[in-house]
Parts: C-alpha cells; structure tokens; sequence
C-alpha cells in the first residue's frame, strides 16, 4: 500500500461514530495518506481479557491481524481507542508468548497461522508524525475555538500500549496548537468517563461526565475533543443528566473544519446529542 | 501478623494469583490504587481493602462487595502501583470466578436503551458481566 | 442367490447413542438408524436436505473433533458414533415488522440480539454449518449493523440450529438472520409488480376453478400431477 493506510474501522464506527469515520477518511485524504479499510475484519471485543488462561478472548482480535497479514500488509491503522488497546494487547500478547501463539494458531484451525508479523497504530500515532502536512492543511485556523483535549483510559493505559507519557500526556495538545486553537489546560483528561458502565450503571457515568465535563466549562472550555467512540457517547449523551450543554468532538471533526472541508454537511458532526451548531456559527465556522 | 488460611482459603488465593499472574503479597498497603481511582465513592470498600481480604482467602467477604464490578478496568492503579501489581487483573480475576460458574451479572435481555448504545460499550459490558 | 456372493450386502459397524449395530454400507445417517430399528416422529423432515429438521451430531472413527451435519445428507461410515438431535430449544424474538425500520434504527439486530455482542469470533458456528455458510461472518455484520450482508450471507440458511447448540456466547444465529432477511426483504429490496400483479388476480378468483380441482382430485392423480410439475412455471396461466 504505497500512501494508503490499511484501516480497521470496529463495529461501532459504522453506526454511532460514523461521524469519526467520515472526517478521518476526510481529514487523510487530504494529507495524502487514504485510509484504505481491510477486506475482512471481527469485532475486537472491545475490552481486553486480563485472564491469564483466557485464549479464547484473544482470538478475534489476532483473526483481524491475520486478515491484514493475508492481504499482505505488515500495518494497521484504528480510530477507535478501545479497538486499538484490544488490538495492540493481543498483538503483544501473541509476539511474546510463543506458547501462546500455538494455542491460538491452533485455535484458529483451517485458517492460515498468525506470524506475528503485523503492527498496530492508533490513528494519533500517525498523526504526530505529520506536523508538516497538517500545518499546511489548515486554510481556517480554530483561532476562536477554546478546546479541552480529553484522552480517556485506552490510548494511555497500561504504559506498554501507551501512545503518550501515561500521565502528562501532549499528543492531543500539539495537534489542536497546529489547527490554531487554544487548548484549555485539563487535569481530568485522563480519568475515566465510566466506560461500559453506560449499560447497566448510567448514574455512576453521570458522576463522571459532570465530574469531566464541569471541570472543562469551569477552565472555560467551548468544546471537549477526544477520539473514543465510547468517551464521545458517555460525555456527550449523559450530558443530559447535568446542566452543561458542551459540544464533544471527535478531534478529526475539528481537524476538517480547520482544514476547510464541508463539515456538518457531507462529513462528520451529524450524531452529536449536543448540537455543535451553535457554537461553530456563533464563532463564524459555519454559515 | 500471622496469617492463617484454611485450605480453601488457600485455593482462593491461589485461584486468584493464577488468574492474575500477579503476586497479592506484594502489596504494601499504600493505598495508591484507591487514592487514584475514579470509581471509589460507588465501592462498597476500597480495591486496596480487596487486597487485603484476597490475601487472607476471604472468598465469601470479598463475594458479596460491590467493589470488582465498579472497577471498569480504566488502569490508573496498575500504572501507578507502586509494586506494579496489575491491580485491574486481580479485579478481572475475582469477576471470572464468579463468571465461570455459569453467571450473569447484567441481564441480557434486560438492557434499556440499547438502540441508543454503541455496540463498544454493550460488548464490553458482556465481556466483563456475563458468564 | 446363495450363489452370487458380490451381492451380498457389505456392513458397516455404528454406534447410536452409544450402542453398537451392523448396517449396510451405503445409507445415509438417517437409514442407516432406521435399519438399526430407531423411528423418527421428530429431527427428520423432507429427506432432501432442505428443511434442516435432522440435524445430527457425530464423531468419525479414530477423528477427536465433533462434527454436525444434516442426517438425510450424509453417508454413514464405519466406526461412526452418532446422536439425533430432534429439536434446539432456542429463543425466536417476537417483533413487528413495521417497528424494525433500519433507517430509524441504527442497530436493529443488536436490539432484539444483544447476545450478539458476545460473540468472539471463535468460529465454531461456521464450522458446524451444514451448508458452508460464513456463520460468523454474518454474525459480525449483525453487530456492525450491516443488515444486508446479514442477509446475504444467511440466504441459504436452513434453520438448523447446530451453530446455535455449539455457540459459546450462546447467539441464535438462524433466528437473528432470518430476521435480518425478513427486514432486508421488507424494507431494502425492490417490491416486486409482479407479486403484486399475481396478488391481485387470486383476490379477484382466477385460480378459484383451478384450486377446487385440486382440492377435489384423489391422492393418486394429485400425486402424478407433483411428479409431472413444471418448476419454472408455464408462460402466462
């Protein structure tokens, strides 16, 4: 794949976070690296198995590995936190444990063997690498936007899969300085949103959110950005249960707007429970 | 502090450490797990406290706490333990002993919203809840 | 005919719940029971591998692996340890048709199935399938709310149920496609005129004659007039 990223998208971006998909697929062809998405991919499974003994959880995300490696590709690209923590998991997990390899190649039966020979990336990594490109993409600076970056438990924890310094991390920071906002300082971006809670325990996801999101509008933050489908749904649906009305972002939506693509129209922006109008049209984004 | 452990007591703590592939001795009882996580208002008693009653074999006093199926797996304790004991582990592990018997701790078919959910979050609640 | 002995008949050595019986080589699963004595009210159905009503559970000689087919489709072999399975005692969601629009949901499958999130793309389903389905496949595209490769994937789904009984995440995949389908068929594909052209012409009673023929015709001639049916249909009639 000579410019293209092989790109495993996860169930939930082809549903509730296709907004997420919609700017990324945007946002790369227009820095010149097309997300090119895999001819066959599983559900990850979304958390990962902690259980020593437990093989069986770790099937489907190696299946996906196996996927990229018979189309011949050695990379993979995610969006999606929790796909990647899982992907990146099972990944190491396979590399360093032989024996555990075995059992899962064997596992997986008819199907060709997994070599072991395939990395993953979460869309970020790929991002910092591309301050250049991204600088001069930016034909509509966020000069006027306040952004709290919200990062969440899956890019940073635990530190073997960690994408950034697990405690003070700065990649969600650069990005939103190179699309000229400002970036509001928060010591909550990296707690917890309540995660899969959201289920069965809602009111512990209410504390979170109105934990996560009050300390943002306190710093006086206009929006929060973060890349989570899971984050992104938690922080802004369960907003409805306190009295904040602050849009959240997946940080490609932001990066689009600022690139000058039709944002809100043809990609992105059309899920949000919190409307994202208002604000972008009250700062001159949008018409 | 002498610590005495019946048989099964042991088979517990054993369970457990296996599961895990962690050491529960190891803990100091610093507290740094509890003082870090986001979850310990909604838990019945500390994960630190958890740790003291895994280490002494208490199955049934640990059973009957909230406290392993609060913990959402987010990983602030086991990145900053300073014993760099995955404390997430020790919770999975606790939830897969009672999971393996056959137990659901949400109920399926009982979800509301589920049109509103992203298909994350109800895989992962499966994953950690249902047996 | 003593005296023919390449007639005489070859047997084969099986096991049905686990007790031993000599029959002829050559029988399918399901004749071969029958000649071991065993009477089918239910798990056997049109004996053309079509209607999924005898699925079986089996383990070939000297083989560690179980393996699932259709009774009426697969010979019987020596050595083979075989079990019937009469019925799968798995839930079919109820659920109106008119209230599964896809457009107004974004996940309608995962709705009424969320056991569906629990699959861990294991793959026994797919490999129990007596029809070389991509079980999993189509149980993915459920969870990522594509009802239409849902619903092509299962098109030749005979309901079954082996993947079902061999689930780990205990998903009812015949049930969940053929809701898919139903919802594909209802909501996705082109309404056909001409159904509803053949619709209109039984409400207005052009087979009425045709259909009191029928229903008056004795067994034997109603028989003939099956074996000498046209599959395609007569032009126009």
């Amino acid at each position: 794949m000579e410019d293209g990223l092989l790109y495993y998208p996860g169930c939930t971006l082809k549903t509730k976070a296709s907004d997420y998909e919609e700017s990324a697929k945007a946002v790369m062809e227009k820095l010149g690296r097309p997300l090119v998405e895999m001819d066959d991919w599983y559900c990850c499974g979304a958390v990962q198995s902690l259980s020593t003994d437990d093989i069986m959880h770790q099937i489907a995300p190696i299946r996906t590995l196996c996927c990229a490696q018979e189309q011949g590709e050695t990379e993979v690209v995610t969006l999606c936190d929790m796909c990647f923590n899982v992907l990146r998991r099972a990944n190491t997990r396979a590399k360093e444990n032989e024996d555990d390899l075995e059992t899962m190649n064997e596992f997986l039966d008819e199907d060709p063997d997994y070599e072991g020979n395939v990395e993953t990336y979460h869309l970020f990594e790929i991002l910092r690498d591309m301050k250049d490109e991204i600088e001069k993409a930016v034909k509509r600076p966020l000069d006027d936007l306040k952004i709290a970056p919200y990062y969440g438990c899956m890019l940073l924890r635990p530190s073997e899969v960690a994408i950034d310094d697990t405690e003070d991390p700065q990649i969600m920071e650069d990005m939103l300085e190179l699309l000229g906002a400002e970036v509001i300082e928060n010591p909550k971006r990296t707690e917890c949103c309540g995660s899969y809670h959201t289920v069965n325990r809602s009111d512990i996801v209410e504390k979170r959110v109105e934990d996560i999101v009050g300390r943002a509008v306190e710093d006086g933050a206009d929006a929060i950005a973060l890349s989570c489908p899971l984050c992104q749904f938690n922080l802004d649906y369960h907003q409805r249960a306190t009295e904040f009305e602050v849009p959240v972002f997946y940080l490609t939506e932001l990066m689009a707007l600022a690139f000058g693509l039709d944002i809100g129209k043809e990609i992105g922006m059309k899920k949000h429970r919190v409307e994202p109008n208002a604000l972008l049209k009250e700062k001159g984004y949008m018409e | 502090m002498e610590v005495k452990r019946s048989e099964k007591d042991r088979e517990f703590v054993d369970k457990v450490e296996e599961l895990s592939g962690e050491s529960v001795n190891a803990c100091i009882r610093c507290g740094t797990c509890s003082a870090g996580c986001p979850f310990v208002k909604e838990m019945d008693v500390l994960p630190e406290r958890i740790f003291k009653r895994v280490v002494l074999g208490d199955k049934e006093g640990i059973l009957e706490k909230n406290t392993m199926w609060i913990c959402a797996a987010c990983y602030t304790c086991s990145v900053r333990c300073p014993r760099d004991i995955d404390i997430a582990s020790i919770m999975e592990a606790v939830r897969q002993i009672v999971l393996r018997d056959n137990v659901d701790k949400v109920e399926v078919e009982e979800v509301e919203n589920l049109q509103d959910l992203p298909q994350l979050a109800v895989v992962g609640c499966f994953r950690k809840e249902t047996g | 005919m003593a005296e023919n002995e390449d007639e005489e008949q070859e047997m084969i050595e099986i096991f049905a719940m686990g007790k031993k019986y000599e029959v002829p080589k050559g029988l399918t699963i399901m004749t071969a029971l029958e000649y071991a004595g065993y009477k089918f009210v239910r798990g056997c159905g049109c004996r053309g591998g079509f209607c999924g009503a005898c699925a079986t559970v089996f383990r070939k000689k000297d083989e560690y692996k179980l393996r699932m087919d259709l009774a009426c489709q697969t010979a019987a072999e020596d050595g083979m340890y075989l079990v019937q399975l009469p019925f799968v005692p798995a839930v079919r969601e109820e659920y109106d048709i008119e209230e599964v629009d896809p457009e107004e949901h974004d996940n309608v499958l995962l709705d009424y199935y969320p056991e569906i999130a629990r699959c861990v793309s294991c793959n026994t389903c797919t490999k129990s399938c007596p029809q070389d389905l991509d079980v999993m496949d189509f149980v993915q595209a459920a969870l990522r709310g594509d009802i239409e490769r849902t619903a092509d994937l299962s098109f030749d789904c005979i309901q079954c149920g082996l993947c079902t009984i061999r689930c780990p995440a205990d998903i009812k995949h015949y049930h969940l496609a053929q809701m898919a389908r139903r919802i594909h068929g209802k909501y996705n594909q082109e309404y056909s005129d001409e159904l509803q052209k053949r619709l209109e012409e039984i409400e207005e009673g052009k087979y009425d004659e045709k259909m009191k023929e029928l229903i008056e015709m004795c067994e034997e001639d109603l028989r003939e007039r099956y074996e000498e049916r046209d599959m395609q249909g007569e032009e126009e009639g």
